[in-house]
């Protein structure tokens, strides 16, 4: 029993810190540069796309016993759209405001290559448990990954974290932060920081290797 | 060759494995997707009227509640409802106030700004035949400087009563709804810019206008048809 | 310069024009420009120069001390990308976001490439192109020149709290009895307003209230002066000029009254500024002196587009990035022929693989004592393995 909660749980970090989708593979370039002006904006997107990605995981899973293997892509592909019709739905329901600020990037979450990825790569193979743990597991990657976005371009961009002014009326906005540009220039920050630490955590593993 | 392209077909799934799946598939999906329209269709539609009404509300303050109503090209209007939409048809609002007299009318309108189409909907009073206030749809402005139409209180000034009445023959506006530049406003039909944002202005007066000539010669000679609540 | 022993291979050509010196009378030429502008503007001009040089110099220091670029401080390109910086920004643009500008042109406009030599784009326009996109009220915000009491008061915008928004300048104009207008640039004026700068007031802005930016009568003696001691290719402004000059010259011949003189053209905003100081960058400007004049004429004809038909009143900053980006292909394009191999000769059988042609009008990368990465130029050919059938199991 032990040995399987600490793989769940190897499992489940493996998105959120290896293979990040966001830093590590580089995916889903598309709503995280489009969508991240706003630390609101990136979470719920980033919650939209873990949320298709852990049901339609769990029943890519589920049916991967019965489905051949020649029309798998076109059962995934109901699949995901299934689920980003039921999500499209539901954000209408909660919010319109939300709906129009995340635009047409909620439906092309069907077209989000770490969806489709995730199921032909891990979701065919496994069980339905593990095969959400892990879905789970990447989905709050990649929504780290937009909310690290979305946090920084909001700070900067409007002067406010969650809607919440931080430093008062006089606050100087950064335009470009809101704008596509900045989107592209706190990604390739991002990149820069992760590169640098894990260049360090190298370095200091050559050292001790060394030492010893 | 040969023997490969059968070993090939002995391989391969047989045609009705597929469609069974697919079928199954599709079952699911389409069980799941039903099930979420009905679950989320009255807060969808809840949602999407308090916002009409929100954007009404905002530019006709005395209003209390809306009727959506279609300008047929032709002349007249019908409220939206009874049968179909006619091609050339213009949607606008009318608004009336909790005695359930009409406190006037909204539409929508739209002109090219600095980066996008700026959608704008504007309120008209009968009355004093002029625009009473206006509210943005849509736009992609620039932020800080082209967004400054929904703060600026100088150019917000220019639409507690902007002139906007039709000429003689009711057929156009008496005089065009023009933007100028700062500082230069001389006449009620003129729309004082925003200095450093004189694009977005100049989109807010030309989607005004441009709505305004489309629709005003429809409604205004039919006005007591909207008068009465139904 | 320094007494070590250097090995190097051949050419050993022993030529008295190095970066640095070159670098060094760049900057000499842009003192007295400098000087001019912080007369115009007072205090404010000098601190936003001192404030934006010295960011620049601060983020050499960082990314030379890191190791992760070329070159060392002492070759003054910073300086140049610094001193050019502040004169394209207003000056009473707040000094916090002039440090930011400096930042922004040496982290992203050089380092990232690489350091000295390797930039595809001018890192003075790259700060600027940052800052305009990300405060653009603040960077449209300019102050007459010569107003009184320049020299013992700044512009109260400079001031501004950092990440603070600057206060705004029109109620300092007015108490300094002149009018909003005062503070639009002419390219502003003639863009928005219709109201057009005589010619004495934009050469040098002595005779009242412009705000006009540095002096283009000022950096054309010294891009003269420059010129004739050849630290600069002349062809680069001349096709600049004569090419702005020329369309601006057509357009106003088809439509005098929509389109401004071409004089007006030439001598507003910072055309001359960028000409000779911006687009004559020699890392990103083409080597061949063909591509120079193409380089030139597309910067020129850019500029005029932009300040004609977009939402923008410059243009000389957009055009010059456009064409940094484009002179690679600009050189690849105009390869002078061999001595020896005339054009009917070169028929069918197109030089390949050379890039940079010996020319001695410059100095070669190697005199810079930079360092140069290893490039690897892959053949432009499908692997041969590829031709090859596929082996059947």
């Amino acid at each position: 029993m032990n040995v399987t909660t600490t793989r769940g749980w190897d499992e489940f970090m493996e998105g959120i810190w290896k293979q990040n989708p966001t830093f590590v593979m580089i995916l889903g370039m598309c709503p995280t540069l489009a969508v991240t002006v706003s630390a609101v904006n990136a979470l719920s997107m980033g919650i939209s796309t873990a949320l298709v990605l852990i049901a339609s995981c769990g029943l890519v899973s589920m049916m991967r016993n019965v489905t051949p293997k020649e029309v798998r892509i076109a059962v995934y592909i109901v699949i995901i759209a299934t689920f980003v019709t039921a999500v499209d739905y539901a954000i209408q329901a909660i919010s319109l405001a939300l709906y129009d600020a995340l635009g047409a990037f909620i439906q092309l979450i069907v077209v989000n290559c770490i969806i489709l990825g995730r199921a032909e790569a891990h979701a065919a193979k496994n069980p339905p448990i593990p095969a959400m743990v892990n879905a789970a597991g990447m989905g709050a990657g990649f929504t780290i990954g937009l909310l690290s976005l979305g946090v920084v371009r909001e700070i900067l961009g409007a002067g406010t974290l969650f809607g919440v002014s931080l430093f008062g009326a006089s606050f100087q906005p950064w335009v470009i932060m809101v704008l596509p540009p900045g989107g592209f220039f706190v990604l390739g920050s991002w990149l820069l920081f992760f590169a640098w630490l894990e260049r360090r955590k190298q370095r200091k593993l050559a050292e001790t290797a060394e030492n010893v | 060759m040969n023997a490969d392209l059968h070993q090939l077909a002995a391989q391969s799934t047989p045609t009705a494995a597929m469609i069974k799946t697919l079928g199954l598939v599709s079952a699911i999906c389409g069980l799941i997707i039903v099930g979420a329209y009905q679950l989320t269709f009255d807060a969808v539609a809840d949602n999407k009227r308090i916002a009409t009404e929100r954007a009404v509300f905002k530019v006709l303050p005395a209003a209390k509640s809306i009727a959506e109503f279609v300008a047929l090209p032709a002349g007249g209007m019908e409220k939206i409802g009874t049968g179909e939409t006619p091609a050339g048809a213009v949607k606008f609002f009318a608004a009336y106030d909790g005695d359930g007299k009409l406190a006037g009318i909204a539409a929508e309108g739209g002109a090219k700004g600095y980066a996008d189409t700026v959608r704008i909907m504007f309120g008209y009073q009968p009355e004093c035949q002029c625009v009473v206030g206006i509210g943005v749809v849509s736009m992609r402005e620039t932020p800080g400087i082209g967004d400054k139409i929904l703060t600026d209180k100088d150019f917000l000034a220019n639409f507690t009563e902007l002139d906007a009445k039709l000429n003689a023959e009711l057929k156009a506006l008496a005089n065009e709804v023009k933007t100028v530049k700062h500082g230069s406003k001389t006449n009620p039909w003129q729309i004082d810019a925003i200095s450093g944002a004189t694009i977005t202005s100049r989109a807010v007066g030309k989607a005004i206008n441009d709505s305004a000539q489309v629709l005003l010669p429809k409604i205004v000679p039919a006005l007591e048809q909207l008068k009465a609540k139904s | 310069m320094s007494a070590s022993i250097e090995i190097r291979s051949a050419p050993h050509v022993a030529s008295p024009r190095t970066v640095e010196k070159i670098m060094r009378h760049v900057v000499w030429s842009l003192l007295p420009i400098c000087a001019f502008f912080v007369a115009q503007y007072g205090i404010s001009a000098l601190a936003s120069i001192a404030v934006i040089t010295g960011a620049c110099l601060l983020t050499e220091r960082v990314f030379v001390r890191t190791g992760t670029q070329a070159g060392s401080l002492n070759d003054y390109s910073a300086v140049i990308t610094g001193l050019l910086l502040a004169l394209t920004l207003p000056p009473g643009f707040p000094l916090w976001m002039g440090a930011v500008a400096g930042f922004v042109a040496i982290a992203l406009g050089k380092a990232l490439f690489g350091g000295i030599g390797f930039n595809v784009f001018n890192p003075a326009l790259v700060g600027r192109a940052f800052v305009q996109a990300a405060f653009p009220t603040a960077i449209a915000t300019y102050t007459p020149s010569f107003v009184a009491g320049r020299f013992s008061e700044f512009i109260p915008s400079s001031l501004a709290w950092p990440f603070m928004l600057p206060p705004d300048t029109a109620t300092w104009l007015q108490s300094k009895h002149l009018d909003a207008l005062a503070g639009a640039t002419p390219l502003a004026k003639w863009k928005f307003d219709g109201v057009m700068a005589g010619a004495g007031e934009l050469l040098t802005s002595l005779s009242g209230n412009m705000a006009v930016g540095p002096s283009p009568l000022l950096i054309l003696l010294c891009g003269i002066y420059l010129a004739a001691r050849r630290y600069m290719d002349w062809r680069i402004p001349a096709a600049i000029l004569g090419s702005a000059g020329l369309t601006a010259w057509i357009l106003f011949g088809l439509d005098p009254v929509r389109y401004p003189n071409p004089f007006f053209m030439l001598f507003s905003g910072g055309l001359i500024l960028g000409a000779v100081y911006m687009a004559t960058d020699m890392a990103t400007s083409p080597v061949t002196p063909k591509g120079m004049w193409v380089y030139g004429a597309l910067i020129g004809l850019l500029t005029v587009v932009i300040r004609y038909y977009s939402g923008l009143p410059e243009g000389v900053m957009y055009a010059i990035l456009i064409a940094n980006a484009a002179s690679p292909l600009i050189e690849r394009i105009t390869q002078p022929t061999p001595f020896g191999k005339s054009a009917m000769a070169g028929m069918g059988r197109r030089r390949k693989g050379a890039t940079y042609p010996l020319n001695p009008g410059y100095i070669s990368r190697e005199d810079a004592s930079a360092v140069t990465p290893k490039k690897r130029f892959l053949p432009n050919k499908p692997h041969k393995a590829a031709d090859k059938p596929v082996k059947k199991p």
